[in-house]
């Protein structure tokens, strides 16, 4: 052998200096984000979407309640109805501006509640494990075995029509697949070892939750919950078709699909708008949703 | 007295399977397991998968509850009055295998070392002093390296951070579970000489657990030999590696590949795969793979006996009275 | 190497692969030459990131097209391995080449049982008939020293221990008696009494069957048990190749030598580390394989640096002492 080679306590600071600028993770996220030309293409779309509810008083052309027998069903492209009117003449753009306020808010509100519950569950449930994990994951599974559509109406109708029992039934439906997801989470955290190392140096539980399981459940629950968005926009929609959402005159895209279904064969693309709204904020909400989940997902 | 003090360790782990989740089988993963370690010593750990040496490191650390025996630390038994959890556990660390997985990736470097001294009180601006002076300790220049967070860093770094971690509440000892295997050769030898001048520093007491003989050779005092959930051998690192007495740590030793081109292994000393600790077999838990098992290593299971100075090996040929007929006298009266 | 009579087994001329993803593109292989007689082993004995599996794996095309750019020419046993096409590919691995994993659980289905898996193969290749690839199944299975071959034919992949998967994974890899069988460190996850087995069971296999090895590890150890020749590899790049008994011995590379050192190997005779003396670390930590200087990759971390060595990558050039066949990329070891 030659002659020694540097000790490593001479190496001690020629470790390479920092290549990366240290940013924190949801900045590289972000960044990440701004790559990906889809993702930023839906968020932009339903940026859009929350503008144009919160404007709606000023962006809408005309007053979505002001019925005229005289122009009911115009065509799209009529003169002064740009996107036509409904069976009761209202002018088509203008409600459906008016529509994105209740449809975005019972769309999402829903899931914000549940995804706030659910993750307190399912934190407790995966962190204590035991007695505890048993009760909450056992009473989720109960609410499981009811298909998500037929557990809306059934609340919805027990509770009533109107759009906070509509929220509030919305929000049990979402509580346990959100539950499901953060007990997982958790579960899978809680075995790693920075939350041994964490319990090694003393820490109680109640601080290791809150510094090392939040942080790391958080994220990866959110993004679940946003794809959740679109269905509970379907859904909403749905009970409001089905008469125990949001009632008329209100504009609400899943009502007017329902009020407008009698002129399908009369006019079918005035028809078809509101669904059309829904399914593009929906597929918005899941592409961005996965856009998120990919750009998280951040290797060494 | 020594620092540490282990008497009859046991823990089962049961295996719960089928609808009513009934328990099915016991993995025996530490079975018996007495040892001390001196104020300021390395007690290197060897042995295979299943042998139960990480198990016995979490037992210590309290990570998980032992179903059997007494662990002392500096003298009092852990859970009494006299040493509290909390207690035990600023003057105990543990340093992971896993170098990523063992880092809060949310937390900047700084506040997870300095994570630990808060906890025990701390002020935030005086457990990030320390966190920075740890820091460049164990070799990291603190201005470059406070901010970032663990995915940025290479593995030899993470596991300093780690090392500077375990070190914030000022321990008396450190349990090394397999902390530098997963490293690179290079920087392996990098953060071997790192531990060795932190021990010097802080006067720290080692346990490093490590699959690799060569590094255990050369970082501990004392070896201790483990093959599924027992101690096969335990003595001085010189005597261990010159004169190994239990046919399993003279396997282990001769397994290891010969780095002389001209001098290469010719037979493996063992055949098989070591058995599932699930059902080990009975007496000697060694039989099943060494030569020179017979009749009495089926009925009897061996005890750990004194066969040189601090040097004891668990076999029934080195125990006179045992009836085995291959019975190897002993130097060196007990 | 001295035969020049005879073409190489395997021929490999300037080998480079990048991979390209949206951060970055990183250069695992930069620049690798190297040929292979029939029946000889190499040994790659490189560290993590050194590019070693990648160049296994680039050998067997398993790479992701879309994502990687290769480089360079591969020839093995007049193959034209870059530019086979799919039925080429299929005809090819397995039956010219074979490759065997750190982790067998890889190489299996987990719904056909071990005897089912291996005569597929056979069959695929040979067309024989079930039978006659049953009884080569099970002729493999006694050929790796699996204890009650036959009733092992009908065991699931998962029923069986760590060292019984890997026996079986060599066995299915040399069902259709390959030329050449290429190691991705599969000894590196096993308990160090069965690792001994699976290396000294290697090492008899190719002397059996007369194939040529390449053997990807980061154990200096492992390397010497079963190499004739040694590739030591850093960044991408074949910084010293040599007889094993060479490279050992007389390292010419300032890398290999350090890493020979670093690897503690008490009681050798080669360089018994002591106890309690400092080992002799190599400084740093392996370079950035997205952004790699334009000299030698190993300049920043070697004690013997000079100015010349930032500016241009050395040229693999008889060493000093070691003959022709031992090739150093080192600027100080030329003659």
């Amino acid at each position: 052998m030659s002659a020694p080679l540097a000790s490593a306590a001479a190496a001690v600071f020629t470790e390479p200096p920092p290549v990366v600028v240290s940013r924190g993770y949801w900045a590289t996220v972000f960044a990440r984000v701004l790559r990906d030309k889809v993702t930023v293409f839906c968020a932009l779309v339903l940026i859009c979407m929350l503008l144009m509810a919160i404007f709606a008083p000023w962006i809408a052309p005309k007053d979505p309640t002001a019925t005229s027998m005289l122009k009911r069903l115009a065509l799209i492209g009529s003169e002064g109805y740009l996107l036509g009117t409904d069976e009761l003449g209202r002018d088509m753009l203008s409600r459906l501006i008016y529509g994105a306020r209740l449809s975005l808010f019972i769309g999402i509100v829903p899931v914000i509640n549940a995804f706030l519950i659910g993750t307190l569950l399912g934190v407790l449930a995966g962190f204590l494990g035991g007695r505890v994990n048993t009760v909450i994951m056992r009473t989720i599974d109960v609410f499981f075995a009811f298909p998500s559509v037929l557990l809306a109406i059934a609340i919805s109708g027990a509770l009533g029509a109107g759009i906070f029992n509509s929220i509030v039934s919305l929000t049990i439906v979402f509580i346990p697949p959100i539950t499901r997801v953060a007990e997982s989470v958790t579960t899978q955290v809680r075995g790693l070892d920075f939350v041994e190392a964490a319990r090694a140096s003393g820490a109680n539980a109640l601080t290791i939750i809150r510094v090392h399981i939040l942080g790391n459940v958080l994220g990866p629950v959110f993004i679940y919950a946003t794809s959740l968005m679109s269905v509970c926009m379907i859904l909403a929609s749905g009970l409001s078709f089905l008469g125990l959402g949001t009632k008329p005159p209100a504009a609400e895209w899943g009502l007017m699909l329902n009020t407008l279904r009698t002129a399908i064969y009369t006019n079918p693309w005035v028809a078809a708008l509101p669904g059309v709204m829904i399914f593009t904020t929906s597929i918005c909400f899941n592409m961005m949703s996965d856009g998120l989940r990919q750009a998280m997902d951040i290797k060494e | 007295m020594s620092l540490l003090d282990v008497q009859g360790l046991v823990k089962h782990f049961p295996i719960k399977s089928g609808l009513l989740n009934r328990q099915t089988a016991t993995v025996r993963a530490v079975d018996g397991v007495s040892f001390a370690i001196a104020a300021g010593e390395t007690l290197g750990v060897v042995g295979e998968s299943g042998c139960g040496k990480s198990t016995t490191a979490r037992l210590i650390m309290h990570l998980i509850e032992h179903d059997a025996g007494n662990i002392a630390f500096d003298g009092k038994t852990v859970g009494s009055q006299h040493m509290q959890l909390k207690e035990l556990r600023r003057q105990m660390q543990m340093v992971f295998q896993d170098s990523y997985a063992s880092l809060n990736p949310r937390l900047t470097i700084e506040e997870s070392i300095a994570f630990g001294p808060q906890v025990h009180g701390l002020g935030r601006t005086e457990a990030r002093a320390r966190a920075r002076d740890l820091l460049a300790r164990v070799g990291l220049n603190p201005a470059q390296f406070i901010r970032r967070y663990p995915h940025e860093l290479s593995g030899g770094q993470r596991q300093r951070v780690n090392i500077a971690r375990a070190l914030a509440l000022e321990p008396k000892l450190v349990i090394l579970d397999e902390s530098v295997s997963a490293l690179d050769k290079s920087v392996q030898a990098q953060v071997l000489n790192l531990l060795a001048d932190l021990k010097q520093e802080f006067k720290l007491t080692y346990m490093f657990i490590s699959h690799d003989l060569n590094v255990v050779q050369y970082i501990s005092d004392r070896v201790m030999v483990m093959y599924l959930g027992r101690i096969a051998e335990i003595g001085p690192v010189g005597e261990i590696y010159s004169n190994p007495r239990h046919p399993y740590t003279r396997a282990l030793l001769s397994a290891m590949p010969s780095v002389d081109p001209d001098d290469r292994t010719e037979a493996p000393p063992l055949t098989g795969d070591p058995p599932n600790p699930i059902n080990p077999p009975s007496g000697c838990r060694f039989r099943t793979r060494c030569e020179h098992a017979e009749a009495v290593c089926k009925q009897k299971e061996p005890v750990l006996n004194m066969i040189g100075t601090g040097h004891s090996a668990a076999c029934h040929m080195m125990n006179a009275g045992s009836g085995h007929s291959k019975i190897i006298p002993i130097a060196v009266a007990a | 190497m001295s035969s020049t009579a005879t073409t190489p087994l395997v021929e490999v001329t300037n080998l480079s692969v990048h991979f390209r993803n949206a951060d970055a593109t990183v250069h695992a292989v930069n620049g690798v030459d190297f040929t292979l007689n029939a029946g000889e082993v190499l040994g790659i004995l490189g560290e993590s990131g050194s590019g070693k599996s990648v160049t296994l794996k680039t050998l067997m095309r398993l790479l992701p097209e879309k994502k990687t750019t290769i480089g360079g020419g591969m020839r093995v046993a007049g193959h034209d391995v870059l530019s086979l096409d799919r039925a080429g590919l299929i005809a090819f691995r397995g039956r010219v080449a074979s490759m065997i994993f750190q982790e067998p659980m890889l190489a299996f289905d987990p719904v056909f049982t071990i005897g089912q898996q291996i005569a597929e193969t056979v069959i695929q290749h040979e067309g024989v008939s079930r039978e006659v690839a049953m009884a080569r199944a099970l002729e493999m299975l006694e050929r790796v020293q699996i204890p009650s071959a036959k009733r092992r034919l009908e065991a699931y992949p998962h029923e069986m221990s760590g060292g019984m998967r890997q026996r079986a994974m060599i066995a299915l890899a040399l069902a259709c008696k390959p030329q050449l069988l290429l190691a991705d460190e599969p000894t590196t996850a096993l308990d160090a009494t069965v690792q001994i087995q699976i290396l000294l069971l290697l090492r008899q296999l190719q002397k059996e069957m007369g194939m040529a090895v390449i053997f990807v590890t980061h154990d200096v150890g492992a390397a010497v048990e079963v190499s004739d020749r040694i590739a030591v590899m850093y960044a991408g790049r074949f910084v010293e190749t040599g007889d094993v008994r060479t490279v050992i011995r007389k390292p010419g590379h300032p890398y290999t030598q350090g890493l020979l050192a670093a690897n503690v190997l008490p009681g050798t005779g080669i360089h018994a580390g002591k106890r309690g003396d400092r080992i002799e670390a190599i400084p740093g930590a392996p370079p950035n394989m997205v952004t790699l200087a334009p000299g030698c990759a190993f300049e920043p971390r070697c004690k013997w640096a000079e100015e010349r060595c930032g500016t241009k990558v050395p040229e693999p050039l008889p060493s000093a002492d070691g003959g022709a066949a031992h090739l150093v990329r080192c600027v100080r070891a030329v003659a």
